[in-house]
């Protein structure tokens, strides 16, 4: 059985992009609710009928295949700074890590598969791809689903669909969504449009970080708020096309910006690039802004291509638990604002200062860079 | 400030919303804690310690229990529903059909599920319905004393159910 220790040291292939173009559209997320049929759903199950359903699910998740050698904890066994550890890694909710007795959670090796049990339904799972593959992290979740039902009665109407604790969620269950980082569209002032239009087609978009509408890093997520009346498919293929739509937008918004206001994408990366080297004190806020420049900066070729991993594994390192777990202990916000900034120099402590010159040179030379020259 | 009660310098403030008036109360520490006020669940302190009490403000009249519909299955009640807009277990959707639909509408791109059906369910759903259809036509055929045709639709009912209660019992 997996422990927490190596579940933390070593980052899924979807938090770092590998094997797929994240330089926009970072992780492609699935998530199915499901419940048993004939036992009460988690808010209104008894104390021993959570049990009993923990103890129907945990052997059959845990005995899948993928979940060989994976990681499988009641959600008491676990410290309420590990439980936030996993929420910043987006692999249980905030909600679960509030859970204790009676819930649970099984995540395969990889960190591909998560399922948390006795959340808000019995049974919520996810499957997570780097870059924008709604389908294939769908396919993944869908056979998984496939075995679970084999194994257990879900509870289910052929009217209703799958029966959720909240009707938000009846129907196929399934909460489809991308993060996106879209640095191009916040500078150059068209982030408000482009996600009122995604808005307008009953999509929900939100930060990644940050209360309300406000949005660290410009990381936002874009989901399906309609899960009936549709089937999987539809769904999807919406999804799909919207995302890959505002997608362009940014790749339009990266060379436009470079193309007109150079000096001001050279100043923005490069003050970045100086903060980031030289803090020795970074609030969360300031550093995610950053790192989302220098992360810009990885994709339009001032620093090189690894840059953009580098960035998102910081993103998460410098998230408030997973400093507490690298302190060992308690830590005040002003220490967590010193290790914040020492683990952000150590990670770019070899990184060269962006190549302005690459940039300008590449500027007046069409044929080098048909991408941006898109008006 | 002092305090209300024995005139010492008041080291507690408490400020509370009696009938839409504010009542400010100061106390010093000993009072404070011979009235109990840092008990939490203590109310109207203001008339408590000063005895006030204009208009019965304190009384609170019990709704009666509530005699609202249940859920057959779990006993959540549809009162439950309101307040939390969260169902209690799947047969509740059934229980509360009706209301189902009104909450349903509106919230999603439609009103019956076009999706994904559970496999298993899909075939014991349609192995139920051979199954119906099989005995309807083994009483006909009794009825018509074809017992040729009957003793064959016996087997076949036979297999079926066999088939369905080894799926119902996995190894």
């Amino acid at each position: 059985m997996m422990r927490f220790s190596t579940l933390l040291k070593h980052p899924a292939d979807w938090m770092i992009g590998k094997g797929a173009d994240n330089a926009i559209v970072l992780t492609s997320r699935i998530r199915l609710a499901r419940n048993l049929a004939g036992i009460p759903f988690p808010g209104w199950a008894k104390k021993d009928q959570r049990q009993q359903v923990l103890e129907e699910l945990c052997p059959v998740i845990e005995g899948f295949a993928c979940m060989k050698d994976g990681f499988s904890k009641s959600l008491d066994s676990l410290s309420s700074v590990q439980k936030q550890v996993m929420v910043e890694r987006h692999l249980i909710s905030r909600e679960h890590a509030a859970r204790g007795e009676g819930s649970g959670v099984v995540i395969d090796r990889g960190q591909a598969f998560a399922v948390m049990m006795n959340e808000e339904d019995h049974l919520r799972m996810q499957a997570i791809r780097p870059g924008l593959d709604l389908a294939a992290a769908h396919e993944m979740i869908d056979a998984f689903d496939d075995e679970v039902a084999d194994a257990v009665e879900y509870a289910f109407d052929p009217e209703l669909g799958y029966l959720t604790t909240c009707p938000t969620n009846l129907g196929t269950g399934m909460r489809a969504s991308a993060m996106l980082h879209l640095p191009a569209l916040v500078l150059s002032d068209q982030i408000g449009q482009v996600l009122q239009a995604v808005g307008k087609i009953g999509l929900a978009v939100r930060g990644i970080f940050g209360e309300g509408t406000e949005s660290l890093g410009n990381l936002f997520q874009i989901s399906n708020q309609s899960t009936l009346g549709e089937s999987e498919a539809t769904i999807l293929r919406r999804l799909e096309r919207v995302i890959g739509q505002v997608a362009k937008h940014e790749r339009n918004a990266r060379g436009k910006l470079l193309e007109d206001d150079p000096d001001m994408v050279c100043d923005k990366i490069g003050r970045a690039y100086g903060v980031l080297r030289h803090a020795w004190i970074i609030e969360s806020k300031e550093a995610l802004n950053h790192l989302s420049l220098i992360r810009l900066g990885g994709d339009l070729g001032f620093f090189p291509e690894e840059t953009v991993a580098t960035c998102d594994e910081l993103l998460m390192e410098i998230q408030p638990a997973h400093l507490q777990i690298q302190g060992g202990r308690k830590l005040s916000p002003e220490e967590r604002d010193g290790i914040r900034a020492e683990i952000i120099r150590s990670r770019l402590q070899t990184l060269e200062p962006p190549d302005i010159g690459r940039i300008n040179k590449s500027e007046g030379d069409d044929d080098d860079s048909p991408d941006l020259g898109i008006a | 400030m002092d305090c209300d009660k024995c005139g010492k310098p008041a080291k507690v403030h408490l400020t509370q919303l009696v009938g839409g008036k504010v009542k400010k109360v100061a106390l010093c520490n000993e009072c404070a804690a011979d009235s109990g006020v840092t008990d939490p669940t203590g109310f109207a302190l203001a008339d408590l310690l000063l005895g006030g009490g204009d208009q019965g403000v304190t009384s609170v009249v019990p709704r009666p229990p509530g005699r609202s519909r249940a859920c057959p299955e779990c006993g959540f009640t549809l009162d439950d529903l309101k307040r939390v807009r969260r169902f209690g277990c799947g047969t509740c959707y059934e229980a509360f059909r009706e209301e189902v639909k009104d909450m349903v509408r509106g919230m999603h791109k439609g009103e019956s599920h076009c999706g994904k059906v559970p496999d298993g369910l899909m075939e014991i759903r349609q192995r139920k319905l051979r199954l119906e259809e099989l005995r309807e036509r083994l009483d006909q055929a009794i009825t018509a004393e074809n017992y040729e045709e009957a003793a064959g639709l016996r087997d076949e009912i036979r297999q079926i159910e066999d088939s369905m209660a080894k799926s119902e019992t996995p190894s």
